[in-house]
């Protein structure tokens, strides 16, 4: 270079101008710019049915985060001489039953083989956060809580407390599942993207080969494998459970699609003029990916992951209604409807057993779909001005 | 061979360089190529080839003025533009900034030269990221090379920004707030920004509107005056092109065909492209264009993936001779240089 100094300053802050510059700065402050995400946020406003999706899954999240706060029944509470009660919901709020007035229960060959170690409580081993919620339920409404609103199943346990309860591990499911997928997705496809050439070819023909395998087969095999005994006690040495390992094996076959949309997104986004105009300017690679190709791939993986959700709390559920998904005693909503569909019988339909929690499922992916659906419509830069 | 004389010669009578000539070309390319390798069929049956998108390319542009580059669309106008900035790595030939090599550097040997070379891309919606705000988009290159402190950088912003024509007061809006025209002048902000010698226009107007085209070749113009830039200036509208460069090279199929300063370009085409070039544009007089007598080229652009061992127009040529087809015709001849053997042909009768 023929010039070795650095230039003193900047021309503005040498011009005569200066004083005039600072006022335009202060006022320029003022004045903000739509970027898109607001732009977008606008447009999903205007989606009513988006915007009832988004107030209930945020209402539920609230719920089922604070359930232990909420005036409801001991979940895993059993009083065998209400089992199979309908819905009733006369009166609204009744007094805790005491363990004292619970019956021994009557059937010894019991099919829930952990009722053991259920707290004498009725609400299971809790974490210090719902042990500190549970204390403030019970400051504030003491023993009150709601009726069976939703009726009772078979070992007479409250149906609309295990449905809160139920949410929890259904919800927890969906997200952390579609986050493993989301982590693997978004850098298997980045690098694939990026790189290009050879290495995106080998590691997209991966993707494909995987995509051919039948998973729901491998996922009850895998399961399968670790239910039995022996894998059991090593799982419970090594400080694994099964939630974490449904985790991982949920992600990493949703992981797939997240792959191949990334993947797409990365090499159109390459080839976009203002990533060589990042290049002209002399940004590093790293200030490319972090400041101008990432924030222009959120969009399209917040879409993905409000649509893959519902997916894998379908699956779970699907799962759960196997009998391979969440173990008892935990509940997910999927256990819930098998356990429903456990006690129907031609003589007596327990129906509610299977409506309620078929309801929190459906209506909770029907919100996440539709939310999905109305984010995608908002995120498109297509759809602008509509 | 002359060649190295008319640039400059035709450099004296800018206004800007009257008086003492600059000892070295600002910017100097020679034989510049750039191929791109290709193949096409299933492995077993696979057919190899190169795309010569440039193919030997030499020019030189002094500091202070406008080397028009013109040519239809796919001759390789862009892609000089892209290996002159190592956006593509060229194949041959070296490129000298202030006679210093440039061609073929990586990334980091190559980001002291982006502060003298600049480039304005051809698409002003596609060309600016539109998760930022125009300040963090013209403040980028300042914050890349560390210019300033953030205070100072946002200064300079609105400096830039009231120097190429936009409302400073914008400050914090995003791309798509913004006309195309608007958007272009961010583009050009954002090349000014680290106060750049050289700037490679890549087709700056080619996706505006014909009025604000106009605009924006004056804002170029008025930008040379008061800052001294020299402009490579890329397009396909001979017009345009006429209006700002100071001196022009016709390419066709990856090479120059003909380099003249603009007037004499237009005035006294000597390639028989150049002069088939020409007489497609339209005159804005509806008798004249009537009788404006238009030569019409046979065939196609040839596709650049075929080597000719000749002149690459030789197959579309009126002239055509049965030398234009052995051997490459050099870029050379009076009053300027032409790569045309029939019209550097002292014996030919097509000689004007």
């Amino acid at each position: 270079m023929t010039e070795t100094e650095q230039p003193p300053a900047l021309p503005s802050t040498q011009s005569a101008e200066l004083q005039r510059y600072e006022r335009l700065l202060a006022e320029a402050e003022q004045i903000q710019g739509i970027s898109l995400w607001r732009d977008a946020w606008r447009r999903l406003r205007k989606n009513r049915v988006a915007m009832i999706s988004l107030g209930y899954l945020i209402v539920l999240s609230l719920l089922a985060v604070l359930t232990p706060l909420l005036p409801l029944q001991p979940p895993r509470q059993q009083i065998t001489k209400l089992a199979f009660q309908a819905p009733t919901a006369s009166p609204l709020f009744i007094r805790e039953y005491k363990i004292a007035e619970n019956e021994p229960a009557e059937n010894p060959d019991e099919p829930l083989p952990t009722q053991a170690k259920i707290d004498a409580d009725g609400f299971g081993p809790l974490n210090w956060f719902d042990r500190s919620l549970l204390a403030a339920r019970r400051a504030i409404f003491g023993e009150w809580c709601f009726n069976s609103i939703c009726g009772r199943d078979r070992l007479g346990r409250d149906l609309f407390a295990r449905l809160f309860w139920g949410a929890r591990v259904s919800l927890l499911v969906g997200l952390v599942a579609t986050l493993v997928a989301l982590v693997i997705g978004v850098s298997y496809g980045a690098i694939a993207g990026y790189l290009g050439g050879r290495v995106d070819n080998v590691m997209m023909r991966i993707v494909d080969v995987m995509y051919s395998i039948p998973f729901i087969f491998v996922v009850i095999f895998i399961i399968s494998i670790l239910n039995t005994e022996d894998v059991k006690a090593l799982m419970a040495k090594w400080g694994i459970d099964r939630l974490t390992v449904f985790f991982l094996v949920v992600g990493a076959i949703f992981w797939l699609t997240m792959a191949r949309v990334v993947r797409g997104q990365v090499v159109s986004l390459r080839n976009e003029q203002f990533v060589e105009a990042a290049r002209v300017i002399g940004a590093s690679r790293r200030r490319i990916i972090f400041r101008h190709v990432v924030p222009n791939l959120l969009s399209v993986v917040i879409v993905y992951l409000t649509l893959t959700i519902p997916q894998v709390m379908l699956f779970e559920a699907f799962l759960s209604f196997l009998g391979l998904g969440v173990e008892r005693p935990d509940v997910s909503w999927g256990l819930l409807a098998n356990e429903g569909v456990e006690v129907i019988t031609p003589v007596r339909t327990v129906w509610w057993m299977v409506v309620y929690p078929g309801l929190a499922l459906a209506m909770t992916l029907f919100a996440l779909n539709f939310l999905g659906d109305g984010l995608r419509d908002a995120l498109d830069p297509r759809m602008k001005n509509r | 061979m002359n060649a190295a004389s008319p640039p400059s010669a035709e450099v004296s009578h800018r206004p800007q360089a009257a008086g003492e000539r600059p000892p070295q070309p600002l910017l100097k390319v020679e034989n510049l190529k750039v191929h791109f390798p290709f193949a096409r069929g299933p492995i077993w049956n696979r057919h190899r080839g190169v795309v010569r998108a440039v193919d030997g390319v030499s020019f030189e542009v002094f500091p202070g003025e406008t080397l028009g580059l013109v040519g239809e669309s796919g001759c390789g106008k862009s892609t000089t533009a892209r290996a002159i900035l190592n956006l593509v790595h060229p194949t041959a030939g070296h490129v000298y900034l202030n006679g210093q090599r440039i061609d073929g550097l990586n990334d980091q040997a190559m980001l002291p030269y982006r502060r003298q070379i600049q480039m304005i891309f051809q698409d002003p919606f596609a060309s600016l990221n539109p998760r930022m705000t125009v300040g963090a988009i013209i403040s980028e290159p300042m914050k890349i090379f560390n210019l300033g402190t953030e205070h100072d950088r946002r200064l300079e912003v609105l400096r830039l920004m009231e120097l190429v024509g936009l409302n400073p007061r914008f400050l914090n809006r995003y791309p798509h707030e913004f006309s195309g025209g608007q958007r272009q002048r961010i583009g050009i902000a954002r090349a000014l920004a680290v106060q750049p010698k050289l700037i490679l226009c890549d087709e700056p107007v080619s996706a505006l509107d014909v009025s604000i085209q106009a605009q924006v070749i004056n804002l170029l113009m008025e930008l040379q005056q008061r800052l001294g830039l020299a402009y490579v200036f890329i397009a396909h509208d001979l017009s345009v092109v006429r209006h700002i460069s100071h001196r022009v090279g016709v390419m066709y199929l990856g090479r120059i065909v003909e380099l003249a300063t603009a007037d004499e370009l237009y005035a006294r085409p000597r390639h028989p492209y150049t002069q088939a070039l020409l007489s497609a544009v339209p005159i804005p007089d509806p008798a004249k264009e009537r009788k404006r007598q238009r030569q019409v080229l046979r065939g196609d652009v040839p596709s650049p993936d075929r080597e000719y061992p000749g002149c690459s127009f030789a197959d579309r040529c009126p002239w055509a001779e049965p030398r234009c087809t052995q051997s490459p015709p050099p870029l050379e001849g009076q009053p300027h240089p032409a790569a045309c053997f029939v019209a550097n042909d002292p014996r030919s009768p097509r000689r004007q």
